[in-house]
């Protein structure tokens, strides 16, 4: 298992150095140049020139890609933001938390209900039930998850008032931030009122975002579930005379979990993603919103630093789930010797 | 197993209509001596003197106060921390009487002293503080530096000479030019007074230019959960970055007490969620309402649509380099010939007005009298065939691509009304596009734009001179290398040097009729952003130069 792990930690590093590449090639082919975007509207054609000279944007791509490394790896410095003036780990510190809120809460939506309905709709197969769960998941999958949240804000926020239209919390509520998990804050200072309302940001914003991954799961679960059913070791405990709640518990749900895992793993880069519009559409301060201001502003440190940091989360949580899945089924971790 | 989904699934229903119900009973209702109101971004910073942006500005604004402050709404200079100023030794030496018994919020007076302190921070910025990118406002207006880094504008080119106080209420300040429009330009965020024993306490002068080129502040002062101490109707209370910027009002201010007893500010940047948080009532003000959403904002029974004076002008450039336009028959012609009612009614959303002279009606100096050329194509094909010209006549006419500015939502758009109307009028119209930097702008500036051009300017402050001369001083552009030119930048730089503000309202309105008289160029636009706002709240008038105050704001 060791073995395995380590193998798949050395794999990172390909991956990594590919990534960097992508990530600077790829905020130098945006249009206009950092000298411009730092000097602003006004500046003339000579402090752009030595701007660009201070910058070095005129070093051949290697040279620059060379300095780019060595300042994020080694030096461990991600630069500083043009819009906010302040480092870029930072403003990570105190973004990410909004992210990952709101990823998890999408998540435990989408597994809390799509598993349940993948699972009903299996039991029930070829049923009204099951239909309807698979229209439902084909329109969950299909509905873009901004337009899903427009939908959900401007009916249960607008029109309802039954949730908060944008934000974490609301900034009437005075509430201490140790964490930046606002929820989490909340529970630790003993501030109900700000848990609570930062539970309440988070439902639209949740179902919006977890929307296409329930639909997944639930596509995932019902397929793993009708498999597995029909196996020979679930008729040979029906055959027993086991009570079929123990049978599904025992030997269907427990075996057809495991594809079910992966894709919930699979799911997070997926979520990440779609942050990153379902913070716009509800103005959550996470790391999506920050990079989309970031292209909006062109603001090139936090785009280089933002996205290779949302890169490396993606990878990682890849790798966790590869390693999960190797501990859940032992298969896996033998073809890796 | 079926029993427990059945138990789960019912579970998160109870759940979910359970906080439905809670959440539509305890609607809250906002606390009606605190305004909670939305920009697009969080502020860069709240020290005045490095911020160049509306965000900044609008916090700014509360906290600290300039030594001249404008007639709210206007640009209508009125005494501000100085109560009386007045120009002697022609324009080179001003003298300023200040406020008795002003303190800072930190408890320090406020005082000749501190005044000049503010000053000569400027003027001694050092390293990165001289950047663009740091103090641009100072850049604009003061253009030089004690000590100049390598590249930076030094005291040759300073405006800035001394400061001196001489007595505790009495500032006299020295400059190296007579420059007028120096009383304008003090009504600007960026040169509101600071304690300074805060700025020197928490560092403010701190501060480097990254690898990246940004100016990063390396002491506390301004930055978010820092410090801001100035005089101002409200105080620093807690600024938490992507949350909230909280005001508080300042129970001893020397004036009159704001009627709010917190402002707080948050950072929304789809302009979506600003007008449905507006509509939620999360929020009860914010800025830059999209044109497409002044209608739901202007239907709905509770809120409301604020203007805010135009500050921009959108104009078409005429080169008199180019063949035939030398000949004024051939520029009054293009006057004529340029539909420019129906291109702002068409393409502005109602946002715009149109322009007949190259300042806004905001700023000293506009004239009503100027000649005025409303759309005439028989006028215009008149002219031409006077001129012994041959319809139609030809003419390069450039726009800019990939851009949006303000003053000129679509380029190509207002290009094609243009062109339309001048096709109507005699011209035959050649169209030439670029993208916006650097070839447009390059271009543009160098005169080799075509005969004509789609350009637009906004001003830095409020003063004539950051418009006309902004505008007309890029000689290159205009082709104005003539006797036309020659006259035009005399009067302006007299104009420029005179400290008697009705002889310069005087110079300035003349200027504009030889300008339009002359047909040097055709504004066609300005535009008015728009606020929105919960209709209870009242007391508020947007500045032209975003100096909102809220200390009158009441919610009712």
């Amino acid at each position: 298992m060791l073995r395995f792990t380590v193998r798949r930690l050395l794999l990172l590093v390909p991956v990594l150095i590919g990534l960097s590449i992508l990530i600077f090639v790829w905020v130098r082919a945006l249009p206009g140049s950092p000298a411009e975007s730092l000097l602003g509207e006004r500046a003339d054609e000579q402090s752009i020139a030595q701007m660009r000279d201070q910058l070095g944007l005129d070093d051949p791509f290697p040279v620059q890609y060379g300095r780019y490394l060595k300042t994020t790896f080694v030096d461990g410095n991600l630069g500083v933001s043009i819009a906010s003036r302040r480092p870029i780990t930072e403003e990570i510190k105190e973004r990410f938390p909004a992210t990952f809120e709101l990823t998890f809460a999408a998540g435990l939506f989408a597994m809390l209900f799509g598993i349940p309905l993948g699972f009903i709709a299996a039991k029930r197969y070829g049923t009204v039930v099951d239909h309807g769960s698979l229209v439902l998941s084909l329109v969950g999958i299909s509905i873009p998850i901004f337009f899903l949240a427009i939908l959900l804000k401007y009916l249960f926020a607008v029109k309802l008032g039954w949730f908060p239209s944008v934000g974490r919390q609301d900034v009437l509520i005075d509430a201490e931030h140790p964490t930046n998990f606002y929820v989490l804050d909340g529970i630790i200072t003993r501030n109900w009122e700000a848990a609570w309302d930062a539970v309440m940001h988070l439902v639209l914003p949740a179902i919006a975002l977890g929307s296409i991954p329930l639909a997944v799961i639930a596509r995932i679960t019902r397929a793993s579930v009708l498999d597995v059913q029909n196996e020979d070791y679930v008729r040979t405990a029906r055959a027993k005379g086991l009570p079929p709640r123990t049978v599904d518990g025992r030997h269907v749900m427990r075996n057809a979990m495991l594809p079910v895992a992966t894709v919930i793993g699979l799911q997070v880069g997926l979520l990440l993603s779609g942050a990153v519009l379902t913070e716009t559409v509800f103005a959550i301060p996470g790391v999506g919103t920050w990079i989309t201001e970031a292209i909006h502003n062109r603001d090139y440190p936090v785009l280089q630093g933002g996205i290779l940091f949302i890169a490396v989360i993606v990878v990682f949580v890849n790798l966790l789930v590869d390693v999960s899945y190797g501990l859940l089924n032992p298969r896996i971790r033998l073809a890796g010797r | 197993m079926r029993k427990l989904v059945k138990v789960g699934l019912l579970a998160a229903v109870v759940t979910l209509v359970a906080v439905s119900a809670a959440l539509a009973a305890s609607s809250k209702s906002t606390a009606s001596d605190t305004l909670v109101f939305a920009g697009s971004a969080d502020p860069v910073s709240l020290d005045p003197a490095v911020i160049s942006d509306g965000e900044s500005f609008r916090a700014v604004i509360q906290i600290y106060e300039t030594l001249i402050s404008q007639v709210p709404g206007t640009t209508k200079l009125t005494a501000g921390l100085a109560v009386g100023w007045k120009a002697s030794n022609g324009g080179l030496t001003w003298t300023f009487k200040l406020r008795k018994n002003v303190r800072f919020h930190d408890g320090t007076a406020f005082d000749a002293k501190a005044v000049c302190f503010n000053f000569d921070r400027w003027y001694n910025f050092t390293g990165a503080l001289q950047s663009d990118a740091a103090s641009y406002y100072y850049n604009v207006v003061f253009g030089g530096f004690k000590k100049p880094e390598k590249d930076a504008p030094g005291p040759a080119k300073a405006l800035y000479r001394s400061c001196t106080a001489t007595d505790a209420n009495t500032v006299i300040i020295k400059l190296k030019r007579r420059f007028a429009p120096f009383l304008g330009a003090l009504t600007l965020g960026p040169f509101a007074i600071q304690s300074p024993a805060a700025l020197v306490k928490y560092e403010a002068d701190k501060g480097k230019l990254t690898a990246d080129g940004v100016f990063q502040p390396l002491g506390t002062y301004g930055t978010p959960g820092g410090q801001a101490v100035g005089t101002g109707p409200f105080k620093l209370e807690s600024w938490k970055l992507g949350d909230k910027l909280v005001l508080v009002r300042n129970d001893s201010y020397w004036g009159a007490k704001a009627k709010l007893r917190r402002v707080i500010l948050r950072a929304i940047s789809d302009n979506a969620a600003r007008l449905q948080a507006l509509q939620t009532g999360e929020i009860q003000g914010y800025d830059n309402v999209e044109p497409q959403d002044i209608s739901t904002v202007k239907k709905s029974s509770k809120l409301k649509v604020v203007n805010r004076p135009s500050f921009n002008v959108g104009y078409v450039t005429i080169n008199q380099k180019v063949k035939p336009f030398d000949d004024i028959r051939v520029r009054q012609a293009v006057a004529y010939g340029l539909d420019r009612a129906r291109v702002v009614r068409s393409f502005y959303s109602g946002r715009g007005i149109v322009a007949h002279e190259f300042q806004p009606p905001s700023v000293l100096g506009y004239s009503t009298s100027v000649p005025k050329y409303p759309y005439s194509p028989a006028k215009a094909k008149a002219l031409l065939t006077q001129a012994g010209l041959e319809l139609p006549v030809e003419v390069e006419f450039w726009y800019p691509t990939d851009v949006a500015r303000p003053y000129m939502p679509d380029p190509r758009r207002n290009f094609q009304g243009f062109a339309a109307s001048l096709e109507k009028s005699g011209f035959k119209v050649v169209p030439k596009s670029a993208p916006w930097r650097p070839d447009y702008l390059g271009r543009v500036d160098a005169g080799t734009a075509g005969a004509l051009n789609l350009i637009g300017w906004t001003g830095d402050y409020a003063d004539p001179e950051s418009f006309l001369g902004g505008v007309l001083r890029a000689d290159r552009q205009f082709g104005l290398d003539n006797a036309i030119g020659k006259k035009l930048y005399a009067d302006l730089d007299k104009a420029l040097a005179e400290v008697n503000p009705l002889k310069r309202e005087a110079q300035y309105k003349r200027i504009n009729n030889y300008i339009m008289a002359n047909v040097i160029g055709v504004p066609y636009v300005h535009t008015e952003p728009a606020l929105g706002f919960a209709k209870n709240v009242i007391g508020f008038k947007a500045s032209p130069t975003l100096n909102d105050l809220f200390v009158s704001v009441r919610i009712v």
